[in-house]
Protein backbone atom coordinates (compact mmCIF):
# COMPACT_ATOMS: atom_id res chain seq x y z
CA UNK A 1 0.00 0.00 0.00
CA UNK A 2 2.83 2.46 0.82
CA UNK A 3 4.17 1.76 -2.54
CA UNK A 4 1.03 2.74 -4.06
CA UNK A 5 0.75 5.45 -2.50
CA UNK A 6 4.18 7.47 -3.21
CA UNK A 7 3.50 5.84 -6.39
CA UNK A 8 0.35 8.07 -6.78
CA UNK A 9 2.31 11.33 -4.65
CA UNK A 10 5.13 10.69 -7.48
CA UNK A 11 2.57 11.15 -9.90
CA UNK A 12 1.05 13.80 -8.72
CA UNK A 13 3.87 15.72 -8.16
CA UNK A 14 5.06 14.94 -11.42
CA UNK A 15 1.99 16.71 -12.89
CA UNK A 16 2.44 19.64 -10.91
CA UNK A 17 5.76 20.53 -12.41
CA UNK A 18 4.73 19.36 -15.96
CA UNK A 19 1.70 21.89 -15.47
CA UNK A 20 3.60 24.72 -14.21
CA UNK A 21 6.12 24.79 -16.71
CA UNK A 22 9.00 24.15 -14.44
CA UNK A 23 9.85 20.52 -15.95
CA UNK A 24 11.16 23.14 -18.43
CA UNK A 25 15.04 24.13 -17.51
CA UNK A 26 14.42 27.33 -20.28
CA UNK A 27 11.69 28.12 -18.15
CA UNK A 28 13.22 28.31 -14.80
CA UNK A 29 16.22 29.89 -15.95
CA UNK A 30 13.80 32.42 -17.15
CA UNK A 31 12.74 33.29 -13.62
CA UNK A 32 16.23 33.19 -11.77
CA UNK A 33 17.25 35.74 -15.14
CA UNK A 34 16.27 38.47 -12.58
CA UNK A 35 18.54 41.13 -14.89
CA UNK A 36 15.68 40.23 -17.42
CA UNK A 37 13.65 42.37 -15.45
CA UNK A 38 14.37 46.01 -16.91
CA UNK A 39 13.36 44.88 -20.15
CA UNK A 40 9.84 42.83 -19.23
CA UNK A 41 11.40 39.50 -20.83
CA UNK A 42 11.76 38.13 -16.72
CA UNK A 43 8.98 35.24 -16.09
CA UNK A 44 7.99 35.33 -12.54
CA UNK A 45 6.21 31.83 -12.88
CA UNK A 46 8.37 30.27 -10.44
CA UNK A 47 7.84 32.45 -7.77
CA UNK A 48 3.49 31.87 -8.43
CA UNK A 49 4.56 27.58 -8.45
CA UNK A 50 6.38 28.13 -4.94
CA UNK A 51 3.32 30.40 -3.23
CA UNK A 52 0.25 28.13 -4.17
CA UNK A 53 2.72 24.76 -3.45
CA UNK A 54 3.36 26.36 0.23
CA UNK A 55 -0.39 27.61 0.97
CA UNK A 56 -1.70 23.94 -0.01
CA UNK A 57 1.54 22.47 1.92
CA UNK A 58 1.40 24.65 4.89
CA UNK A 59 -2.40 24.22 5.49
CA UNK A 60 -2.19 20.60 4.52
CA UNK A 61 0.35 20.15 7.36
CA UNK A 62 -0.47 22.04 9.70
CA UNK A 63 -3.61 19.76 9.29
CA UNK A 64 -1.20 16.56 9.49
CA UNK A 65 0.48 17.62 12.26
CA UNK A 66 -2.13 16.19 14.70
CA UNK A 67 -2.83 13.00 12.83
CA UNK A 68 -0.77 9.22 12.33
CA UNK A 69 -0.31 8.97 8.76
CA UNK A 70 -2.84 6.36 7.14
CA UNK A 71 0.13 3.72 5.79
CA UNK A 72 2.61 3.89 8.49
CA UNK A 73 3.14 4.27 12.03
CA UNK A 74 3.69 8.02 12.53
CA UNK A 75 4.78 10.93 10.91
CA UNK A 76 8.90 11.30 10.34
CA UNK A 77 9.09 15.28 10.33
CA UNK A 78 12.66 16.46 10.15
CA UNK A 79 14.47 16.93 13.38
CA UNK A 80 17.61 18.85 12.41
CA UNK A 81 17.26 22.51 13.47
CA UNK A 82 20.68 23.92 14.02
CA UNK A 83 21.87 26.68 10.79
CA UNK A 84 25.48 24.71 10.40
CA UNK A 85 28.32 24.84 7.46
CA UNK A 86 27.59 22.29 5.37
CA UNK A 87 23.49 23.76 5.26
CA UNK A 88 25.19 26.81 3.88
CA UNK A 89 27.76 25.41 1.89
CA UNK A 90 25.40 22.88 0.69
CA UNK A 91 23.05 25.15 -0.53
CA UNK A 92 25.48 27.96 -2.04
CA UNK A 93 26.95 24.43 -4.42
CA UNK A 94 23.29 23.09 -5.30
CA UNK A 95 22.49 26.85 -6.09
CA UNK A 96 25.27 27.11 -8.51
CA UNK A 97 24.79 23.52 -10.29
CA UNK A 98 20.72 25.07 -10.91
CA UNK A 99 21.89 28.13 -12.30
CA UNK A 100 24.15 26.56 -14.56
CA UNK A 101 21.46 23.86 -16.20
CA UNK A 102 18.18 25.13 -14.77
CA UNK A 103 17.74 21.78 -13.58
CA UNK A 104 17.09 20.83 -10.06
CA UNK A 105 16.32 17.30 -8.98
CA UNK A 106 12.90 16.95 -9.69
CA UNK A 107 12.72 18.28 -13.31
CA UNK A 108 16.01 16.51 -13.67
CA UNK A 109 14.65 13.05 -12.96
CA UNK A 110 11.13 13.63 -14.51
CA UNK A 111 12.99 14.89 -17.71
CA UNK A 112 14.61 11.33 -17.89
CA UNK A 113 11.03 9.96 -19.34
CA UNK A 114 11.91 12.31 -22.50
CA UNK A 115 15.23 9.98 -23.16
CA UNK A 116 17.24 12.98 -24.27
CA UNK A 117 20.79 12.62 -23.92
CA UNK A 118 22.20 15.26 -21.95
CA UNK A 119 19.32 14.68 -19.27
CA UNK A 120 20.67 11.43 -18.65
CA UNK A 121 24.29 12.60 -18.45
CA UNK A 122 23.42 15.46 -15.91
CA UNK A 123 21.09 12.43 -14.04
CA UNK A 124 24.31 10.23 -13.85
CA UNK A 125 26.64 13.14 -12.97
CA UNK A 126 23.67 14.20 -10.24
CA UNK A 127 23.96 10.78 -8.68
CA UNK A 128 27.80 10.88 -8.55
CA UNK A 129 27.60 13.94 -6.55
CA UNK A 130 25.38 12.30 -4.14
CA UNK A 131 27.55 8.86 -3.88
CA UNK A 132 30.73 11.42 -3.34
CA UNK A 133 29.18 13.14 -0.51
CA UNK A 134 28.35 10.08 1.27
CA UNK A 135 32.27 9.05 0.39
CA UNK A 136 33.28 12.21 1.69
CA UNK A 137 31.21 12.01 4.24
CA UNK A 138 32.72 8.32 5.78
CA UNK A 139 35.91 9.67 5.31
CA UNK A 140 35.35 12.71 7.37
CA UNK A 141 33.75 10.64 9.88
CA UNK A 142 36.69 7.85 9.84
CA UNK A 143 39.25 11.02 10.52
CA UNK A 144 37.03 12.61 13.14
CA UNK A 145 37.22 9.31 15.06
CA UNK A 146 41.24 8.47 14.65
CA UNK A 147 41.23 11.87 15.71
CA UNK A 148 39.69 11.77 18.77
CA UNK A 149 40.85 8.19 19.58
CA UNK A 150 44.47 10.08 19.32
CA UNK A 151 43.23 12.61 21.60
CA UNK A 152 42.34 10.09 23.79
CA UNK A 153 45.57 8.23 23.73
CA UNK A 154 47.76 11.09 24.06
CA UNK A 155 45.14 12.52 27.03
CA UNK A 156 45.53 8.96 28.28
CA UNK B 1 6.77 39.91 -18.95
CA UNK B 2 5.49 37.86 -22.23
CA UNK B 3 6.47 34.63 -21.04
CA UNK B 4 4.22 34.56 -17.36
CA UNK B 5 1.97 31.96 -16.95
CA UNK B 6 0.70 32.72 -13.72
CA UNK B 7 -2.47 30.58 -14.45
CA UNK B 8 -0.88 27.08 -14.72
CA UNK B 9 1.60 28.32 -12.13
CA UNK B 10 -0.88 28.11 -9.43
CA UNK B 11 -2.63 25.08 -10.66
CA UNK B 12 1.02 22.95 -10.93
CA UNK B 13 2.08 24.79 -8.11
CA UNK B 14 -1.18 23.78 -6.27
CA UNK B 15 -0.52 20.34 -7.66
CA UNK B 16 3.15 19.92 -6.14
CA UNK B 17 1.74 20.60 -2.76
CA UNK B 18 -1.14 18.28 -2.70
CA UNK B 19 1.46 15.76 -3.31
CA UNK B 20 3.58 17.02 -0.56
CA UNK B 21 0.46 16.38 1.65
CA UNK B 22 -0.81 13.41 0.53
CA UNK B 23 2.37 11.60 0.91
CA UNK B 24 2.77 13.16 4.32
CA UNK B 25 -0.76 11.65 5.27
CA UNK B 26 -0.03 8.40 3.46
CA UNK B 27 3.06 7.21 4.35
CA UNK B 28 4.18 9.92 7.00
CA UNK B 29 7.31 11.15 4.48
CA UNK B 30 8.76 14.45 3.40
CA UNK B 31 8.20 15.04 -0.25
CA UNK B 32 12.01 15.76 -1.03
CA UNK B 33 13.26 14.59 -4.06
CA UNK B 34 16.91 14.55 -2.88
CA UNK B 35 16.56 12.60 0.11
CA UNK B 36 13.68 9.97 -1.92
CA UNK B 37 16.22 9.46 -4.44
CA UNK B 38 19.46 9.35 -2.37
CA UNK B 39 18.22 6.63 -0.43
CA UNK B 40 17.52 5.04 -3.81
CA UNK B 41 20.85 5.19 -5.49
CA UNK B 42 22.39 4.27 -1.63
CA UNK B 43 20.71 1.28 -1.43
CA UNK B 44 18.70 1.20 1.95
CA UNK B 45 17.28 -2.10 1.82
CA UNK B 46 14.22 -1.47 4.14
CA UNK B 47 12.16 1.33 2.29
CA UNK B 48 13.60 1.32 -0.53
CA UNK B 49 10.21 0.32 -2.25
CA UNK B 50 8.45 3.45 -1.89
CA UNK B 51 11.10 5.72 -2.94
CA UNK B 52 10.86 3.68 -6.56
CA UNK B 53 7.41 3.72 -7.05
CA UNK B 54 7.51 7.40 -6.12
CA UNK B 55 10.60 8.20 -8.87
CA UNK B 56 8.69 5.84 -11.65
CA UNK B 57 4.95 8.41 -10.62
CA UNK B 58 7.48 10.85 -11.39
CA UNK B 59 8.40 9.71 -14.43
CA UNK B 60 5.22 8.79 -15.71
CA UNK B 61 3.43 11.85 -15.24
CA UNK B 62 4.83 13.78 -18.35
CA UNK B 63 4.17 10.07 -20.39
CA UNK B 64 0.50 10.29 -19.54
CA UNK B 65 0.73 13.96 -20.11
CA UNK B 66 1.95 12.85 -24.25
CA UNK B 67 -0.30 9.94 -24.18
CA UNK B 68 -3.31 11.95 -24.19
CA UNK B 69 -2.24 14.92 -26.09
CA UNK B 70 0.20 17.27 -24.54
CA UNK B 71 3.35 18.04 -26.22
CA UNK B 72 6.18 17.54 -23.69
CA UNK B 73 9.54 19.24 -24.66
CA UNK B 74 12.62 18.14 -25.30
CA UNK B 75 14.54 19.92 -22.46
CA UNK B 76 16.61 22.69 -23.77
CA UNK B 77 20.51 22.23 -22.85
CA UNK B 78 23.86 23.83 -22.46
CA UNK B 79 25.68 22.95 -25.50
CA UNK B 80 28.66 21.99 -22.96
CA UNK B 81 28.51 18.65 -21.81
CA UNK B 82 31.32 19.16 -19.25
CA UNK B 83 29.20 22.05 -17.85
CA UNK B 84 26.29 20.13 -17.52
CA UNK B 85 28.51 17.29 -15.75
CA UNK B 86 29.97 19.97 -13.45
CA UNK B 87 26.27 21.51 -12.61
CA UNK B 88 24.98 17.71 -11.62
CA UNK B 89 27.98 16.80 -9.63
CA UNK B 90 27.84 20.21 -8.02
CA UNK B 91 23.53 19.51 -8.14
CA UNK B 92 23.88 16.05 -6.51
CA UNK B 93 26.71 16.72 -3.73
CA UNK B 94 25.27 20.49 -2.82
CA UNK B 95 21.82 18.74 -2.63
CA UNK B 96 23.18 16.36 0.36
CA UNK B 97 25.33 18.21 2.02
CA UNK B 98 22.67 20.82 2.91
CA UNK B 99 20.06 17.80 3.03
CA UNK B 100 17.40 18.96 0.47
CA UNK B 101 16.63 20.94 -2.61
CA UNK B 102 13.82 22.97 -3.96
CA UNK B 103 11.26 20.83 -2.84
CA UNK B 104 12.60 19.05 0.24
CA UNK B 105 13.73 22.69 1.65
CA UNK B 106 11.85 25.06 -0.47
CA UNK B 107 8.05 23.50 -0.45
CA UNK B 108 7.85 21.21 2.62
CA UNK B 109 11.00 22.92 4.56
CA UNK B 110 9.49 26.49 4.00
CA UNK B 111 5.47 25.37 4.66
CA UNK B 112 6.83 23.58 8.34
CA UNK B 113 8.10 27.62 8.65
CA UNK B 114 11.83 25.68 9.30
CA UNK B 115 14.35 28.21 9.84
CA UNK B 116 17.18 25.61 8.39
CA UNK B 117 14.83 25.68 5.13
CA UNK B 118 14.28 29.58 4.98
CA UNK B 119 17.94 30.11 4.84
CA UNK B 120 19.20 27.62 2.15
CA UNK B 121 16.15 28.09 0.17
CA UNK B 122 17.13 32.10 0.21
CA UNK B 123 21.42 31.01 -0.39
CA UNK B 124 20.31 28.33 -3.39
CA UNK B 125 17.97 31.05 -4.66
CA UNK B 126 20.69 33.80 -4.40
CA UNK B 127 23.72 31.86 -5.77
CA UNK B 128 21.58 30.30 -8.77
CA UNK B 129 20.57 34.08 -9.92
CA UNK B 130 24.56 35.31 -9.67
CA UNK B 131 25.57 32.26 -11.50
CA UNK B 132 22.49 33.28 -14.65
CA UNK B 133 23.22 36.63 -14.21
CA UNK B 134 27.29 35.65 -14.74
CA UNK B 135 26.56 33.18 -18.06
CA UNK B 136 23.88 35.55 -19.58
CA UNK B 137 24.84 38.87 -18.89
CA UNK B 138 29.06 38.96 -18.31
CA UNK B 139 30.46 35.79 -20.32
CA UNK B 140 27.97 34.99 -22.50
CA UNK B 141 26.04 37.52 -23.74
Amino acid sequence: MRALASLFCGFIFGWGLFISGMIRPDKVLGFLDVLAIPSGNWDPSLAVVMAAALAVTGLGYALARRRAPLFEAQNQWPTQTVIDRPLVVGSALFGMGWGLVGLCPGPAIENLATLSPPVIIFVVAMAAGMVAYRLWEARAAASAERALATATATDG
Amino acid sequence: MANFTPISAAIGGALIGLAAVMLMRLNGRIAGITGIFAGLIEAQSTDWSWRATFVVGLVAAPLSAALIGYTVPIPQMPPSLAMIAVAGLLVGFGTRLSNGCTSGHGVCGIARLSPRSIIATGIFMAAAVIVVALTRHVVGG
